[in-house]
């Protein structure tokens, strides 16, 4: 404690004279708790005293802050969140919910309040930002097997953390009330309504209709209106927000819980001793081992070798924290001054715009639903859905746990299933768009064959087949899941581009837009 | 549940559930009935008696010069009426994939979002449309016609005054 010690007082006033002088430096020194951080010691109090760092251990190990190990692409996540929250709350203030006013509020936040629009940029790119190291350091927990015992859970909790990011996108896309806006929920809306093209085609919508309730659920109306416009807002400014916090906390605590990030079992020989200047745990080897069998299972983790390879958490891991949402936060400021955040005519709910196109990260979602509503929209989301939380359920295996690609087949086996993934994507799409697809060819066909048969589940069975081939040929769930995964992630951006470049009026593919018809 | 007397028990094991624990049990199961029943309260909340929509019921005046088998689209409804020698009647025009508008268009009706087309009668004829789309109830009054977009009828329904 560096609090100066006080002089015995000479009467009641000087006393009161002397403690009012300390006061600032008491606050401080209480807030603190255990003085400045310059110690390890000191510098360890710094981190469990106080509740919000205290999420993060006491020291971190030296792989953890190898920067190959994450990219610091979940601080990165985390840090867009954060400032989709500041800059969120700032245009609550002005943005109005109701269809009479959200778009004239949107366009006063643009034209009329001082920053209004810059904030607007900075709020729309950290959510394109937040989606994106979502999406990459979801590859990366993959690609480094993170996910294996005891990290099982904490996958789900990334994967309930993705939906949550997307559907905060998606709520907030309808907000500014504009033509943009407006197609993309009454789509949105209508693929939720999509499982009746299976219920209508078996003739039981007038009993069983999960897809009606879920629109009725979403808009509150049959139609797009005041109703849906103010549940979208009231999910996007507290429900989603309240869920994606509390899954963050437990996302980050169980990371603590389950021993830090995941490293290989040799990372302290692959790094070699500790830099000299790094002051010992324990100060001579420790040669007891102790029990706590009623409190714990095994024994303490610590016993029988000291940390060797720890750092503290303060500075070496905050700082690099505090860089990476600097750097988050310079990308979002520099994205914001070049491009302007899009704002479209008002609503009309009597002409859609033509092509109606959803946010970039659901454009291949479009492309799937332009084949199959309830496949493209709900099927085959559902089936990519269960088929990642199933990962670290089926692979439980020990080898390449903690390094970049690996387990068995490595990264000749991604560059292949790099190949084979982007291959089938364009042979599919490239089909479908030159050919067209069942209906085409035979009008009178059922609908519940083009619902099955579709270029989106034929290429979901195509990745499907290839990874159980894997297995097989390597005797491993970890090459198949190595396979699927790097699969889907080309079907996912072969559909995106094709969505976002390719298609014009009547979502028909187009070169450039410059072939598009004039209108 | 008591322990069986002599029996060795160690102290890692859990502890038998002792008969004064009715209080804590009632407690938690009271929990547990509430939540569940708070919750199925609350599922009733979403969805509203009567749903806050406009009115699906509108009158439509024909122009005189109307072609047989020409569309005419009454402003802001997303309707397509139709006049030839056996009546009149009236198309939908939300697309049964995605609740697009679609225009009508030579011979039929296209879908501006994801390319489904559709032939004069509405039936399908390329895209994703899983459905036709639906023909609506059309009623004289005196002059004018009165569709209504909550009530559809089997295509091929045509009303004369």
């Amino acid at each position: 404690m560096s609090v100066a010690t006080p002089t015995p007082p000479k009467d009641a006033l000087g006393s009161f004279k002397e403690n009012l002088l300390q006061a600032p430096r008491r606050i401080l020194g209480t807030a603190l708790r255990s003085g400045k951080p310059t110690t390890d010691r000191t510098r360890s109090s710094f981190v469990f005293g106080n509740v919000f760092l205290h999420l993060h251990s006491v020291r971190t190990h030296r792989w953890s802050l190898r920067w190959t190990t994450t990219a610091g692409l979940g601080i990165a996540s985390a840090a867009a969140f954060f400032i989709t929250l500041a800059t969120g709350i700032l245009l609550m203030f002005y943005y109005t919910p109701y269809p009479e006013t959200a778009y004239q509020s949107i366009k006063d936040i643009h034209f009329v309040v001082p920053t209004g629009r810059f904030i607007r940029n900075i709020h729309r790119w950290a959510a394109n930002v937040m989606v994106v190291t979502v999406i990459l350091h979801m590859a990366r927990a993959f690609y480094t097997a993170s996910y294996r015992a005891p990290r099982e859970f904490n996958w789900l909790i990334g994967m309930g953390l993705l939906v949550t990011t997307l559907g905060l996108s998606f709520t907030g896309y309808l907000l500014p009330w504009d033509q943009l806006a407006y197609w993309a929920i009454t789509i949105g809306a209508n693929i939720a309504q999509s499982p009746r093209e299976v219920t209508d085609a078996l003739h039981i919508t007038d009993y069983f209709d999960p897809g009606g309730l879920q629109r009725l659920l979403l808009l509150g109306s049959d139609t797009v209106g005041a109703e849906a416009l103010i549940r979208f807002y009231l999910l996007h400014v507290m429900i989603l927000p309240l869920v994606l916090v509390a899954l963050m906390s437990v996302h980050f605590w169980r990371i603590r819980k389950d021993g830090g990030l995941a490293k290989p079992a040799d990372a302290d020989a692959r790094l070699g001793p500790p830099p000299g200047e790094t002051y010992p745990v324990f100060t001579e080897a420790p040669a007891k081992t102790y029990h706590l069998a009623a409190i714990v299972r095994g024994r303490t983790p610590a016993v029988g070798r000291g940390p060797e390879n720890t750092v503290p958490s303060m500075p070496h891991l905050f700082y690099a924290e505090l860089g990476v949402l600097m750097l988050t936060l310079f990308v979002c400021l520099a994205l914001s001054l070049v491009s302007d955040a899009p704002l479209k005519e008002l609503a009309n709910p009597a002409a859609p715009e033509n092509p109606a196109k959803a946010p970039w990260y659901f454009l291949g979602l479009q492309e799937l639903v332009s084949f199959s509503a309830f496949m493209g929209g709900v099927g085959i989301p559902t089936i990519v859905l269960i088929g990642l939380g199933l990962i670290p359920y089926l692979d439980r295996e020990q080898a390449g746990t903690g390094e970049w690609f690996g387990g068995p087949g490595g990264w000749p086996l991604v560059k292949r299933s790099l190949v084979i993934g982007f291959c089938s994507a364009l042979v599919v799409e490239g089909f479908a768009i030159r050919y067209g697809w069942i209906r085409e060819w035979w009008l009178q066909v059922p609908q519940l064959v083009v619902t099955v048969v579709n270029p989106g589940t034929v290429l979901t069975a195509i990745y499907g087949a290839y990874s159980v081939r894997l297995v097989r040929r390597y005797q491993s769930a970890r090459a198949g899941a190595l396979g699927l995964f790097t699969c889907f992630l080309c079907g996912f951006l072969v559909l995106t581009v094709i969505g976002t470049y390719f298609r014009g009026p009547n979502w028909v593919f187009y070169w450039s837009p410059a072939q598009w018809p004039g209108h | 549940m008591t322990a069986t007397p002599g029996a060795q028990r160690s102290r890692l094991d859990p502890e038998p559930v002792p008969r004064r624990d009715l209080l804590g049990l009632a407690s938690l199961w009271s929990t547990a009935g509430a939540l569940l029943f708070g919750l199925l309260g609350m599922l009733r909340l979403p969805k509203a008696a009567v749903l806050a929509s406009p009115s699906k019921k509108f009158r439509v005046t024909l122009p005189e010069a109307l072609a047989s088998g020409e569309a005419f689209v009454p402003p802001g409804r997303p309707v397509s009426v139709f006049r030839d020698a056996e009546g009149v009647y009236a198309i939908s025009s939300i697309c049964t994939h995605l609740g697009c508008i679609v225009k009508p268009a030579q011979g039929g009706f296209t879908c501006p979002c994801h390319g489904s087309e559709f032939s004069a009668d509405g039936s399908v004829t390329k895209g994703p449309a899983p459905l036709p789309l639906s023909w609506l109830k059309v009623t004289a009054s005196g002059g004018q016609w009165i569709v209504d977009e909550g009530a559809t009828v089997p295509p091929g329904t045509k009303v004369n005054v």
